[in-house]
């Protein structure tokens, strides 16, 4: 806790200033301290604002669908078949995607942009409201848009958000690649202090570059990875990736729903934006 | 976080300076005096009562089932609370419960959840458990049905719908526990206090269940709002069911003409026509509705005229009625039939709704009907009669023994069909006892047993044996 030395340094150079400020910054509980972030500037180069008429589908020239079970549960034993169909998803005619996951047959959505659009580096982020209950598996997440000729882990994965709905008050950001992936990943897990991310939209967003990827939740720096964190083993975070949006339901991952999920749980994108660096 | 939290307290001690001194130099207004302002005190049962705390037992229970306790406590903390459920048979009380009042009363308007570690000495269900219950008005009641208890610690936390209700608050918990088959058993509470949690998702109020029904009735009928209940999401991402009173909700008729409702849920029918009633919940609206379709002016069943000297009488305002058990058994498992009896001007009326069968019985004593000659009952039934739909009245005589079974039960069932039933108007019904072979004896009848709904709604009427 690194936070709490500097912080007695604060304090005593008695500085009323910076001593109240300090308080009012700690008392975020969450927020430990001030964060001296790297200066970055940004220049949007491609966004859905989601602005389409109420039920209609993702627009497709920017999004695909993934459809049906996968092979064995889409890799993860997951239970939902996913469908283009309104009850799944749809646009809500007031700026937001709405991702239903369902009971009955467990039925669910994912879109992708896969060679639709595929960036290397840049700063990802979507504001999103998220879902609960156990088992209930949301993510906004990217993998290597060479996954065809370099399958999976070697294409490379980042994962910006994935939640378990059994802890509606944690989020993870999680990188796989060869070596480091499915239970070897590497991840770090956020938890809100007296607070859950299913109550109010939040921005979740990665900051990428040739040497570092970092993960934030509300412009909080949580997570950063370098080639240095995977002592040795290969950083395949060198090309465009292309992002997904998907609520799962049970798995590996995540657990599998009980009696007491609650049905049906909706995940809300305000808008995914994704930005290169000046 | 300690350093956190020694931190805050001198932001705490140094804004309470400032305030302070500005409440110093503010001028006092004495036009302006506020309401007494109640305590704002979170815990109830720590270690121990919280000063302001008293305990009642309810009536029937084995006032001596509270006691506190120093072994079996959260967290090795020093005392926790233990309550003994009695066995069944108990000559000191049937079940335990009780009622943990502040004496002052508190503002609880800053918290959301009554929050508590329970365990029991085996797996068990406890009944109830709530708070908002001040052995007065009962006004804000809110509490958990059946919630499981396991062997092992296990937080429990009570969401308050409507926190901002509570500024005035004396039930701090409440709880009823009966014997599991018949045996008694012991669980313990420790930890006991409100807390404002930010990990309970957005919570959901219902009335009527969450569903939207209608209801065909009369001016001047009264109809309650049931099935008033509240759903959050706990810090597990599981939902938790919440049983709430009407008072926290704000209800609306949508056409007053037709219906009013009061502040208890209680809908009026005053004139011919279609209201629904809606409710919210601190100005956000509550799922389910009640639809009540008024058919204008109640139809009275005919007032019977054959004097009280040759009438036995089970149910009627003309006549004395016989002891009866009961005019609905709420037999378990298949029956739906649940009653809402209503009255009208005066006239009492038996209300079945979702009606597929029901039972009235009368043991104490059986009826002896060796001296008349006849059955009869007034059936109304306000929807449509559906192509083959009956109505079956059975009566069920116990015999020498008096009661159910035995070998010596006898029965006939008659059974009516269109044109004799018809809709909206009172079909008066008679059977004599000579047209009811399989009743054997009827000295011993106990039972009336109406068959054959198919989950509408029936009126009955002027039940009784006559010569």
């Amino acid at each position: 806790m690194n936070f709490q030395i500097i912080k007695t340094k604060k304090i005593n150079k008695a500085n009323t200033f910076a001593y109240l400020a300090l308080i009012v910054l700690l008392s975020s509980c969450q927020k430990d301290g001030i964060q001296n972030l790297p200066k970055r500037s940004w220049e949007l180069t491609w966004s859905d604002d989601f602005n389409g008429t109420a039920g209609s589908a993702p627009d497709n020239s920017k999004w695909n669908f993934d459809l049906g079970t996968g092979t064995n549960g889409w890799g993860n034993s997951e239970l939902q078949t996913y469908t283009n169909q309104p009850s799944n998803i749809q646009q809500d005619g007031n700026g937001r995607l709405l991702i239903t996951a369902r009971s009955g047959g467990f039925t669910s959505a994912r879109i992708n942009t896969k060679g639709k659009f595929a960036q290397a580096y840049g700063r990802f982020e979507a504001r999103i409201k998220t879902t609960h209950g156990p088992g209930i598996w949301p993510a906004f997440w990217m993998m290597g848009a060479n996954i065809d000729s370099k399958p999976w882990p070697q294409c490379g994965e980042i994962d910006i958000l994935e939640q378990k709905g059994q802890e509606p008050h944690i989020t993870y950001s999680t990188i796989h690649g060869p070596g480091y992936a499915g239970g070897s990943s590497i991840a770090k897990m956020f938890s809100l202090e007296n607070d859950r991310f299913d109550n109010d939209f939040h921005i979740y967003a990665v900051e990428w570059g040739t040497d570092f990827i970092d993960f934030y939740v509300d412009d909080f720096l949580f997570h950063r990875i370098t080639p240095e964190t995977l002592k040795g083993k290969e950083w395949v975070f060198n090309q465009p990736f292309f992002i997904l949006l998907n609520v799962a339901i049970g798995g590996n991952y995540v657990g599998f729903p009980t009696a007491g999920t609650p049905f049906p749980q909706t995940m809300m994108v305000d808008y995914v934006k994704v930005y290169k660096q000046r | 976080m300690k350093n956190n939290k020694t931190i805050q307290t001198i932001l705490f001690n140094l804004l309470g300076l400032i305030i302070l001194t500005g409440v110093a130099c503010k001028k006092r207004d004495v036009t302006g005096l506020e309401a007494p302002k109640f305590p704002k005190t979170a815990d109830v049962f720590i270690d121990d009562f919280t000063g302001d705390l008293g305990y009642g037992a309810f009536g029937g229970s084995d006032v001596r089932a509270f006691s506190i306790e120093t072994r079996e406590t959260y967290n090795n903390s020093r005392q926790s609370m233990r309550f003994d459920v009695p066995d069944a048979n108990s000559p000191l009380g049937s079940y335990a419960g009780g009622v943990f009042i502040s004496n002052s009363g508190r503002d609880l308007s800053g918290f959301n959840a009554l929050t508590f570690y329970i365990k029991a000495n085996q797996a068990i269900t406890v009944g109830e458990i709530g708070f908002g219950n001040d052995f007065g008005a009962n006004r804000y009641v809110v509490s958990i049905k059946d919630l499981p208890v396991a062997t092992g610690w296990k937080k429990i936390i009570i969401p308050i719908p409507d926190p901002s209700k509570l500024t005035a608050e004396k039930g701090l918990m409440y709880y009823a526990a009966a014997p599991i088959g018949n045996r008694g058993y012991t669980f313990w509470i420790d930890e006991v206090k409100f807390e404002k949690l930010g990990t309970i998702g957005l919570g959901q109020a219902s009335i009527n269940n969450g569903n939207n029904t209608s209801i065909t009735t009369f001016a001047g009928v009264n109809t309650t709002i049931t099935g008033v209940i509240a759903t959050f999401n706990l810090p597990t991402g599981v939902n938790q069911v919440v049983n709430l009173s009407t008072a926290y909700f704000d209800f609306k008729s949508s056409n007053t003409a037709v219906a009013s409702v009061n502040a208890n849920g209680v809908a009026t029918a005053l004139s011919a026509g279609t209201s629904t009633i809606t409710a919210t919940i601190s100005g956000k609206p509550a799922t389910g509705s009640l639809t009540i379709n008024c058919a204008g002016r109640y139809i009275n069943a005919p007032t019977p005229t054959r004097p009280q000297s040759n009438v036995i009488s089970i149910f009627s305002d003309a006549y004395t009625n016989v002891p009866v058990n009961y005019y609905n058994g709420y037999w378990a498992p298949w029956q739906t039939t649940i009653s809402n009896d209503f009255t009208v001007n005066g006239d009492n009326v038996l209300n079945y709704n979702v009606f597929n069968f029901v039972g009235m019985e009368f043991t104490a004593p059986t009826v002896n009907a060796t001296n008349m000659t006849h059955f009869h009952l007034d059936a109304f039934f306000p929807g449509t009669i559906a192509p083959g739909r009956q109505l079956r009245i059975i009566l069920v005589d116990f015999g020498a023994d008096r009661s159910f079974g035995g070998g010596d039960d006898t029965r006939h069932s008659t059974t009516f069909t269109a044109p004799t039933l018809v809709s909206q108007s009172w079909v008066q019904l008679d059977i004599p006892f000579s047209a009811m072979p399989g009743l054997v004896s009827r000295n011993n009848i106990a039972q009336i047993i109406l068959e054959g709904g198919d989950n509408s709604t029936l009126y009955v009427d002027n039940v009784y044996f006559w010569r």
